[in-house]
């Protein structure tokens, strides 16, 4: 019994603690897709200025101190501020951000399907010419000769 | 007006406000001459302290934003530490911006170029925005009553403070 523990932790440790690792070591590629370059306006990742540059290098020193991604941008937004950060925050104001976009899909949708319902009970109230009874007496003896005229 | 109109009047309506706000948040005029000086409190590049350019007032004050990462902030750095020992005193002083820039480089850089004169940090570059800057390095020449009497954009020299700001100070040539 102790053996079959002690062969499923080694499996288990085997398995998980390479991820677990991976997962806390902090990347320059994975910060720099989440940070901007202040002074240029774009992602760290696209921007290749001094300043960017020194970015860089500062992210680099902080990796080798073993920080972790988090970490790490906290301590970028300590020296630049919360602009620094290419999505903001999901606090206080910031929050709007995330919120707003969702609330006006959801008002869209409702806007987009209540617009179609009515559309479509008005449509089977036979006021579309589509859905109509179709030409009568004059104008379905004209039709009838026209179409008449071209059948072979 | 049917309730329908008036949704589509508020939306058109919320719209060209938003239009207005972002153009109105996102652009930044320059000072002119003659305008009042931001006066922001800003922390100390070193000591941990802070000092508001409201601090200075009664002084003339050349206002100088620079960052270690910008060659011409090198370039102009030992001319203004050179006008700081020849003019600095109770009532003129250089004072250093650094922004959006890392506390450590704008450390290094003081302690490079041996800068005496009081230095500050803008490091999310929001006084430097207030003050209308579109690059670095920039200056502005403070009056006492803080008023803007100057505005260099780009790098100054000892030939361009000889001419442009020794004349104002008090006991220049002007």
């Amino acid at each position: 019994m102790s053996t079959r523990l002690a062969v499923l932790a080694a499996i288990a440790l085997a398995l998980f603690a390479p991820a677990a690792v991976a997962e806390g070591r902090a990347s320059l590629t994975e910060i720099e897709k989440q940070v901007m370059c202040p002074v240029c306006g774009t992602l760290l990742q696209l921007a290749e200025s001094p300043q960017a540059q020194r970015e860089r290098a500062f992210i680099n020193r902080l990796i080798a101190e073993g920080r972790s991604e988090e970490q790490i941008k906290d301590a970028l937004v300590a020296e630049y501020g919360n602009a620094v950060l290419a999505l903001p925050p999901d606090s206080g104001f910031s929050l709007s951000a995330y919120v707003v976009p969702i609330v006006a899909f959801v008002v869209a949708a409702v806007a987009l399907a209540v617009g179609v319902l009515r559309w479509r009970r008005g449509g089977s109230g036979g006021s579309s010419p589509s859905h109509g009874t179709g030409p009568s007496g004059e104008d379905a003896e004209r039709l009838d000769a026209d179409l008449a005229r071209y059948d072979f | 007006m049917s309730l329908r109109s008036s949704l589509a009047i508020l939306g058109v309506l919320a719209v060209f406000g938003l239009l207005v706000f972002g153009l109105l948040s996102k652009g930044s005029s320059g000072l002119e001459i003659g305008d009042s000086a931001p006066v922001e409190t800003l922390p100390q590049l070193e000591g941990g302290g802070s000092e508001s350019l409201a601090d200075y007032r009664g002084r003339w004050v050349l206002v100088n934003f620079w960052a270690s990462w910008c060659p011409p902030c090198r370039a102009e750095a030992a001319d203004l530490q050179q006008f700081q020992e020849e003019f600095g005193g109770p009532k003129f002083t250089v004072l250093g911006i650094d922004s959006r820039d890392l506390t450590d480089d704008g450390v290094d850089f003081v302690e490079r170029y041996a800068m005496t004169y009081p230095q500050l940090r803008d490091g999310n570059g929001d006084t430097a925005h207030a003050f209308g800057t579109t690059g670095l390095p920039e200056s502005f020449l403070i009056d006492p009553k803080g008023k803007v009497r100057l505005h260099a954009a780009g790098e100054v020299d000892e030939a361009y403070l000889g001419e442009e700001v020794v004349p104002l100070l008090p006991g220049g040539q002007s």
